[in-house]
Parts: structure tokens; sequence; C-alpha cells
């Protein structure tokens, strides 16, 4: 909501500043976005004086001019006809832009040079005279500028309106809001009727046929009306708020909608069919053309304003093509009515049509305004276009609402707000934003409220009135009692921390990506045509075909992080994610919501140094961060197999692993496949981990115990032997571990060995066993017993050979 | 024969041998030598003292006492001769170049945007609140009209919402878990609700997403001077203790009366700057006295209880914390930005 200073003290008087008082607006709710200074554009205008004039060589009606602008003298062709030596006027610079676009440039005209622009009153917006340049006092000081010289000077307001205030939404409103703040009175416009009996009956008629959503409709009828420009001061007025002035009639309605909040319209009463207005909905299909000269088609249970035949205003929106006010209007009705906030907000959306009536209707309109508002309009009318108005208001108001009273506690207001104010100061407050109040008993008032606070209706609206009215600043600040009851944080929040801590201490840095992810990431990342994850969430309306769907998987985010920073020249990157993926489950269901987390290591194993040659890092890095972070978690028993070639989608066959708990399978890790990294258009190796973080947190113990400290020393017995090549290692660990014997407390694989002399097909693995008894010292015979046993085993079992 | 020679003489014999030994060792490998010969397994002491077996039986503890005493003096020399010979090499030795950069061993980075998360939850668990979390795909009710957004009401227009449907949404702030939490648990509630927000928006001052961190606290005999005091302590506690803070009437549909909470500009101090347009201050927070209507709608009894609610947006801390002006960075995840934290 826009408005100017001077234009506000047209109904309050402001004596403090505009600084000052938009602080106090801000302070009351009224929250000021802006200030600027209304004639900031007259800056680079200043006064000067024809110091010689001389006619143009190629064209009479130009003269060349020398303006002294004290500091300097400018060339200056000019075409007024009142331009003569001596003569001070103001001159703007160029660079100079005037409200209407216009732009003071250096230029030649008709082969001469011209630096600048004489300038009549209307030129530079502050009056109508466009007959010759503007005459300054011949005293005036050269130079000075054009806004101090004529005394010219006007704030203009931006107010960030909640959409719980459209009473503020004409000027008054915030003239009423100055008034409680700065005390004073509000000066209304002059509510007379001008004009009673109730001749306006023998011209036109109103019948509402929707009356929930059109509660109340009044029409006045102005004849002889002469359609033409609007005086300078009603055309200044709405250019100091940003609207444009069209011609007499509608910037009337336009600027009693800017001082009342009330929309008007002004329809061509000669173009209305049976010259009567009925309000009924509009049928589905119908098509109208609105002021702006689109064609609409209407939805059932849009407001329709309608003549005796056909729609001629879409209610509360837009008026109709067809009834518009034009250069041969003789005879205006004129509307003011109320529409249902919810029907008016409805049309607006489905046809994509914001105007200022729809802003101010569907936050809801003063019903007891109407009338008041539709006078303004009809008495300016009069004035301004020599018009007659029609005796008697129209108005009709099938439900009229009656005066909202809610009963307010004191003791309750100052128990909500945590204050001591008594009944007097609480209802001066309510009092001066013109609320009624009746003191009832000890404790209770009685308010009425004004029909313009559309927005209050139950008592903690008062007391925010209060509140806000006596300053939030002024609200003593205490604490609230601890309830004694707080729970521990939950698992999952816990253990997300430990894992990030984990992770970062493995110089991982975290990577938080959009959600959205794009369709085609499902193609990128290979996924076969049942993968759950192509189940993707759609967005109705997406910012960019990029952000279209819901991500399934964290990987195409991280890998955009791994494309921005390789374009910056970081090529080793070790990057994770904790974030949701979301699957869909059905049409107007809520999607299947899960938390992953990935983690991403590409480029060298280890930062650049002089310690180390560069080496690329590999499978076996990131697996180790996996297996350091189950132990950190004290998360056993959990298995790693080569990922079957169906879940390789997008990491290299036989260069990946499944990680399983149980059978259950928890995340994945390998490196990308060649196709997928194409697909992504990455140019290094790229090695990935994905956990389930859902399936995996459940897995962590909750409460760790302590076990006695062994107090024998340990015996450990190495062994190697020969097996074939896809033998997975784990799979002869595990076995060692299964066979159940006491004594073996560790199975360590400490190097494995393909070439010469190990036959081809064949790999050799060295182990090491260590062996300890809770009870006694081992001896070696007694442990070479054992050895002997269980390594015997592995040779048949994987038939492997010792070397 | 050997074993009738005095036992005393013997062992005195083998000390002094040992002893002068030592005198000649330069280094520390002869120390360890001299150290096998005499007190290793099967070093001169060890024997003395495994033979002291065939001497009469009155004269052993004697020799045991004599021989053990001379391993000690012997362990204690040759200790002494070795730190000695390590203290010279120390003192002359070749030096290495210190200035030479370690290995290296760096941490992560945690998310600025975890940063200033765990900052917030961390001050409000010392505030005595708890911690919940919840879904970032919601329906319409627990999005809007639990929260007193009826349907087709501007207040609507406050929060561009991306629709999956006419009935679900992605969230447009935490406030859905208020509803949520109270559904599922009585008062007293004292909890704060961190999560992702989605809003249909993109420039240099709006991600379509962004992360909240809700709060809501309600009992008996709640009031707006126990909002002031929490946000005060929380406000004071996240920017600075010094920090000026000012509650402003403002409007939620799910709070009545509304505050807004600003701080003096923390780049202007209060003189007005591009930061704060000017006004020398910067809104950090909303919050509000639970309005009775969303009481209502989680079967609360308006007139038994009471309760606010705040949330903020944590890039907007962030980037005031820290002097970040571009709302995009936070989720370009560009190292050279992400180390800086």
């Amino acid at each position: 909501m826009k408005f100017s200073l001077s234009w506000l003290r047209e109904y309050i008087p402001v004596e403090i500043s505009a600084e000052e008082l938009s602080d106090r607006l801000t302070m009351v709710g009224l929250e000021v976005d802006s200030l600027s200074d209304r004639y900031r554009y007259l800056n680079t205008v200043v006064a000067g004086r024809i110091l010689e004039s001389k006619p143009h060589p190629d064209a009479k009606s130009l003269k060349i001019c020398v303006v002294d602008i004290g500091d300097k003298k400018l060339k200056i062709v000019c075409g007024a006809p009142n331009v003569e030596t001596g003569l001070v006027t103001a001159c703007a610079i160029p660079g100079t832009v005037f409200p209407d676009g216009r732009v003071v440039e250096k230029a030649v005209i008709r082969n001469t040079e011209s630096n600048g622009m004489l300038c009549s009153e209307y030129e530079l917006g502050i009056g109508p005279n466009s007959s010759g340049i503007l005459v300054l006092n011949p005293d005036t000081v050269l130079g000075e500028k054009a806004a101090n010289v004529l005394g010219l000077s006007d704030t203009i307001f931006e107010i960030d309106l909640t959409p719980n205030r459209p009473d503020c939404l004409g000027i008054i409103g915030i003239a009423r809001e100055v008034a409680a703040i700065l005390g004073g009175t509000v000066r209304y416009p002059e509510k007379t009727d001008a004009g009673s009996g109730s001749a306006v009956f023998d011209y036109t008629s109103v019948s509402i046929q929707d009356p929930d959503l059109c509660p109340r409709y009044c029409a006045r009828i102005v004849l002889d009306v002469t359609v033409g420009p609007s005086p300078f001061w009603l055309q200044d007025r709405l250019l100091s708020v940003g609207m444009r002035p069209i011609n007499n009639l509608v910037d009337i309605t336009n600027f009693v909608m800017m001082e009342t909040g009330q929309p008007l319209h002004a329809f061509d009463f000669d173009k209305l069919a049976g010259n009567r207005i009925v309000v009924r909905a509009a049928e589905k299909g119908e098509s109208f053309t609105t002021l702006d000269g689109k064609e609409r088609i209407l939805s059932s249970g849009m407001l329709m304003i309608c003549d005796a035949e056909k729609p001629v205003a879409l209610a509360g929106v837009m008026g109709g093509f067809n009834s518009e006010i034009s250069k041969e209007t003789r005879r205006v009705l004129i509307e003011s009515a109320c529409f249902n906030q919810a029907s008016v907000r409805r049309t607006s959306k489905i046809l994509g049509l914001n105007t200022d009536a729809s802003h101010r209707f569907e936050r809801g309109v003063d019903p007891g305004g109407t009338v008041a508002a539709i006078n303004r309009a009809a008495i300016l009318m009069q004035e301004i276009t020599g018009g007659r108005l029609v005796k008697g208001v129209v108005d009709e108001h099938p439900g009229p609402a009656a005066t909202k009273r809610i009963p307010l506690s004191i003791k309750h207001t100052n128990r909500l707000l945590g204050t001591d104010l008594d009944r007097r100061s609480i209802a001066n407050h309510l009092v001066s934003i013109e609320f009624c109040v009746e003191a009832r008993g000890d404790d209770l008032l009685v308010v009425s409220v004004p029909s313009f606070r559309v927005d209050v209706s139950r008592r903690e609206d008062l007391v925010e009135e209060v509140a806000r009215l006596s300053g939030y600043n002024n609200i003593p600040t205490t604490f609230p009692l601890v309830p004694s009851d707080m729970k521990l944080p939950s698992k999952q929040l816990v253990i997300r921390n430990e894992i990030k801590n984990f992770l970062l201490g493995y110089g991982f840095s975290e990577a938080i990506n959009y959600s959205f992810a794009r369709p085609s990431a499902c193609e990128q990342l290979r996924l076969g045509p049942d993968d759950t994850r192509r189940n993707m969430l759609e967005i109705v309306n997406p910012l960019s075909e990029e952000q279209s769907v819901m991500r399934t998987s964290l990987l195409p985010g991280l890998i955009g992080s791994i494309h921005r920073n390789v374009s910056m020249q970081i090529k080793t990157l070790r990057l994770f994610e904790i974030g949701k993926v979301f699957f869909n489950t059905g049409k107007n269901r809520q999607p299947r919501e899960v938390e992953n987390l990935a983690c991403i290591w590409t480029g060298k194993r280890d930062e650049f140094s002089w310690h180390s040659k560069e080496v690329d890092c590999d499978f076996y890095d990131i697996k180790g961060v996996a297996e350091g972070l189950f132990n950190a978690l004290k998360v056993e028993k959990i298995k790693f197999t080569s990922l079957p070639a169906e879940l390789c989608c997008y990491v290299k066959p036989g260069h990946a692993a499944g990680i399983y708990a149980g059978e259950e399978i928890i995340g994945i890790m390998g490196e990308i496949h060649p196709e997928a990294a194409a697909n992504f258009d990455l140019k290094q190796s790229v090695f990935v981990l994905e956990l389930e973080l859902d399936r995996f947190i459940p897995l962590v113990p909750g409460v760790k115990t302590s076990k006695p400290l062994p107090k024998y020393p340990s015996v450990s017995r190495d062994f190697t032997i020969i097996v074939d090549r896809d033998i997975e290692a784990q799979s002869i660990v595990e076995h060692l571990e299964s066979v159940n014997e006491k004594m073996l407390e560790k199975v360590q694989l400490f190097d494995v060995y393909e070439g010469k002399p190990v036959p081809e097909g064949k790999k050799s693995l060295s182990l090491r066993l260590m062996y300890r008894s809770p009870e006694k010292t081992l001896e070696d015979e007694f442990v070479n017993r054992i050895h002997n046993r269980i390594s015997g085993t592995v040779l048949t079992v994987f038939s492997a050979a010792l070397p | 024969m050997d074993w009738i020679l005095p036992v005393e003489k013997k062992i005195e014999q083998i000390r002094d041998e040992a002893l002068a030994e030592l005198e000649g060792v330069a280094d520390t490998a002869g120390i360890q030598a001299l150290s096998i010969k005499y007190l290793g397994r099967k070093g001169l002491v060890s024997l003395f003292l495994r033979n002291i077996s065939n001497l009469p039986e009155e004269e052993r503890p004697e020799a045991g006492k004599n021989a053990n005493n001379v391993k000690n003096l012997l362990e204690k020399h040759f200790d002494e001769k070795r730190l000695r010979l390590e203290s010279v090499a120390a003192d002359s030795g070749l030096s290495i170049d210190v200035s030479l950069p370690g290995r290296p061993s760096n941490r992560g980075v945690l998310h600025p945007i975890s940063q200033i998360n765990n900052q917030i939850t961390d001050i409000f668990a010392r505030l005595g609140f708890d911690i919940a979390e919840g879904p970032e795909v919601e329906t319409d009710y627990y999005n809007f009209e639990a929260l007193n957004f009826p349907k087709d009401h501007p207040a609507r227009d406050m929060q561009d919402t991306f629709f999956i449907s006419d009935d679900i949404v992605l969230r447009t702030h935490t406030s859905p878990l208020q509803i949520r939490i109270m559904e599922k648990k009585r008062p007293p509630i004292r909890v704060i609700m961190p999560g992702r927000v989605y809003r249909c928006d993109s420039d240099l001052t709006h991600t379509p997403m962004f992360h909240q961190v809700e709060g809501l606290v309600v009992d008996k005999d709640i009031s707006f001077s126990d909002l002031k005091g929490i946000l005060t302590t929380f406000v004071h506690q996240i920017f600075d203790e010094d920090i000026s803070l000012r509650f402003r009437p403002s409007f939620f549909p799910f709070t009545e009366p509304s505050a807004e909470v600003d701080i003096l500009c923390v780049i202007c101090r209060g003189k007005g700057c591009r930061v704060c347009s000017q006004t020398g201050w910067l809104e950090v927070l909303g919050s509000g006295m639970v309005h009775p209507a969303v009481f209502e709608n989680v079967d609360y009894e308006p007139s038994m209880i009471s309760g606010f609610a705040f949330g903020m947006g944590v890039e907007r801390i962030a980037m005031l914390k820290y002097g970040i002006d571009d709302l995009r960075k936070f989720f370009e995840n560009d190292f050279r930005f992400l180390g800086q934290f």
C-alpha cells in the first residue's frame, strides 16, 4: 500500500517527521517498507537565467538559448513561446528522469547542440500549465534546485501490509491508525448525500441473486457528465501513488478507492441493457471480455455483474469491455459493493487477474462503507465532470451483518500478555481506533467492533489491538517455568550427528543439495524399468525442468557438486550428504520419505603434499570409510558382498559391493559406471557409498556395555593359502569365525597376492589368527593343535592349497 | 673346578669386567651388545644366578643377593651411559627441516547451515526444549487448514507453495509439526522443530528450498512476556549478548497476537544500509501466541491453556552471522565456500 504524506494530511494532521511517522507506524504493525522523496527527480532541475536567445536558423519555432545555471552556462534549444532573455526558469540537466519515464539527454536539434531542457510546469509534473516554460522569481539563486525554489516536498510511504488489515488499503484507514498513535481526530470527507429522495429508482434497479456472494450492492446515477482528463490535483494524487490517470470518471473511482479502500466501478449507463443490474453466478464456459480487451472463459460459480441480458463486469475483479466509460459516455452508474472474499479470490486466481479491486475484496471490504464511498464519488463527479446527480442511492443489502460485540476480560488480557494494564487504559486504546467499549462488572469490557475491522472477531484479536497500541516493547520480559518431563533426543537425531562427526573426521565435508531432481536423472543413473527410484513425486508448478520432481537418490545432487568444484579446479573431493529422498505412493497421498546418506570420493587418496606420490583413490578407500563408520558405531555383522549385476545400475559390476545386514541390503558402494559417468558428464572416477539410514540406524546398539579386559596374552599364528580368484576373502573369515573355536579371538587378513608363482586364476591370501584364553596363558603346543585343526577345515571347505 | 670357586669373588669379577668394558663403549649398539653379554637370557649374570643352586645351601641367599645387586648395578650403569650417548647424539646430530608441512590430516567441514542449526538447537536444548522432526511433503490440512489458513484466503499468498496435488504440498514452513505434536501429546509442550521447507521462489534472497527452526511452548499461563523472555535469550545467545532487539506487531494466521523480532542491523549498527533496506533493523524471527483456532483444531481447550510459537530461517541467521550475501551459495557446495566455516 502506497500513500503520500501530503495526501494523508488531508485527513489527519501530522506534526512529526516522515521518518518518525514511519517508525511509529511500523511499531503498531503497519510495516513501512520504504520512504521516498516524491520530488527526487527534480534534484537535477535547477533555476537558470536565459542570458541570450536567438532564433534557430533552421527552424522558425525554435530558439537557441544560453542559460546561466550558476556554476556554468548551457546552450539549450527551446520551442516555448515565452522564451525571452532575462527570464529565470526551470532547467533540466541531462540525466534527469521524469516520473513518466522521459529522460533529458544531450541532443542535436536541427543541427544545433542542446544540453538540457527548459521545462513547463506540466513537463515538470507539478502543475497543469503547458503553455510555456515555467517563470520563476527573477531574484531566484541560479543553480538552486527546483524543488527547493518551488517549496515542493512530499514523502511516499510504501507499507508492506499484512493480509489481515484491509482497512488500511485506504488512506483514511491509515489516518485512523495515525490518529491512534499521535492523538487527533480523523477528518472524514464530506458525507452528505447530495441528492435526497428516491428518483434513482425511476432509472434503475439492482437484483442480487446470490446474496452469499454479494451481501451488499449500492448504485447511483450521474447524468450529463462530460468525459475528459481530470483536473491536475486529481491526476497528481493518483500519480503520487503510482496510478495512471485515465479519464475523469475512472480517476474519481480510483481516487475514492485509494481514499476509502472501497473499490468502485463506473458503468456507461446507456450500455446497460434494460438499464438495470443483476448480480448472479456465471455459467460454465460463458465467455466475457474484460476492459483490458482480453476474452475470458468463465467457470461456474464466478460472480458476475450483469445487465438485463449479459454480463457487464467480473464482480470485484474487473469491469467489462462492453460497458466501459468512453468519450461518448453521458450517463454513469456507479457501483459500490461488497463481495464474498473467497469468491473474488477464486475468480481472480483462476483467471490470473489480480487487480487493485480484487486485492481489496479478497481481504475484506468494509460492508459499512459502501454508501459513504459511493456518495463521495458521486459528489466528485458532479463537481468535476459537470454532471447532475440523480437523487438517492440504490442500496441492496440482503443480509446486513450485526455489529460484532466481544466481551473482553481485563484479567485474561493481562494474563495472556504478562502485563498489568488497568481497564481504563485498555479501553482507551480500543477507543482510539474507533472501537466502542462498555464496562460490565469488575473485569469486563464489552467491545463493539467497527465494521471496517473485518479481521477482528475474537477476544484474542482485541488483545492484539491492546498489545500493539500499548507497544510490544512495553510488555515485560519474563521466563516460563521449565516443565519437568524432558525427553531424550531421538536416536535418529543422535546417530545422524554421530555419523556426521565421524565423516568429518575422515575428511569428508557436508554438502546440502536441493531435494529436487530432474526426471531424466533416472536415465542418467541407468535405473532399471522397475527400479523403485523411478517412482518420482512430480511437482505441479516447478520452477524449472531441473527441479520438477522430488529426488529419489542423493547421487545426482552430489555429482552436481563435483561438477561445480571440478570446474573451479578442485578435483579431489570428499563430500557427504544426509537428506531425505521421496517415493511416490499414489495420487493424493504423502510420499514415503526415507533418510539416506551418500558419500563420494573422487580424485586423489591423499591431499597433495611432499610426503607421498599422488595416488588415485579407489574402492578400498571408500570401503575403509564404511568399515570405520560401522566400527565407530559398534554396528556388527555387516557383510559386504559383490553387488549382483542387476543392482549395478550406476556402479561398475565387479567393482561394487552390497552392504548387507543379514539378508537385508542397507546400502551399496562402488565405482560409478563409465556410462553413468558419461551421462553426468563426469571426467574422473568417482567412488560412492550409499546407506539407507532408516535401515541402518536401528542396527546401532543403543547401549554400550563394558567387557572385562583380557588378563592373559594372546598368541598368533599366520597361514597362507592359495584359493580360486573368485572366492571372496570375507567368506573365509566368516568360515573361520563360524567354526566356533572359543580360543580364536580375531582373524585378520594381511596379504593378498595374485601373479607368479601363484597359478593363474588363483590368489594367495595370508591370514593372521589370534588365540587367547580368558583363563590362562596358552601353550604353544595347544595353540598349534587348534590352529592346525581349523586351518585344515579352510583347506577342505575352499579347496585351498598351501603355497 | 669352577663350581668350588668362591661365588662372591666371581660375581665381583663379572661386575668389574663389565664396567671396564662399558668404559670403552662409544655407541648405543655397543651398550646393547654388553647388555646381551652380561644381562641377556644366556648372559654371564644370568648364568651365575642359575648356578647358585650348586652352592652349599647356607651360601645361596648371600650369593643370590649379591648377584641381583650386580644385575641392578649394571642395568643402571648401562642405562646411564646409553642416555649420555643419546643425549650427545641429540645435541650434535643432523637436524630435520621442521618448517616442512606435516602429513595432511584435515577434518572435513560441516555445512554452515548445519553449524547454525546445531547452534540453534543447542541453545534451545539448554532452555529445556525437546527436538522433533516431521515430513517434508505435507497435506493441505497440516500445512494450512489446521494452522488457520482457510482455503481461498489471501494469507496463503504469504507463502508461495509447490503443489504435488490439490491436497498435497511441499511444506512451506515447519509449522505443520506444531499440529502433529499437539495431536499426539498434551501440554506441557516445549519443543523445537528444525527442517527443510520449500517455497516457489528463486532470486538473490530466495531459494526454493531452505531451512527453518520452529518452536512451540504450551502450558498453563504461558504469556506474551514469556515469549519475549525466551526469544530475547535466544537472540542474545545466537548473535551477541549486547545486541538490541525489538518486537513488532505482525500477522500470522496461526498466532494472535503475532510479533516479528528485529535485531539492530549487524552491518550498520542501526544507521541504515543496503542490507537492512535503510531501516536499521533486520527481521530474524516470526512469533506469536498460539491462535485459539489452532488449539481447537487439536482438541485443546483454549480457555485452559496458552502458548507461543516462533519460527526462523536458518539461512538468514547464517547470512547475518557470517556476512554471506547470496543465499544460493549455500546449495552450490563450492568447496572454496564451505571451507570458510
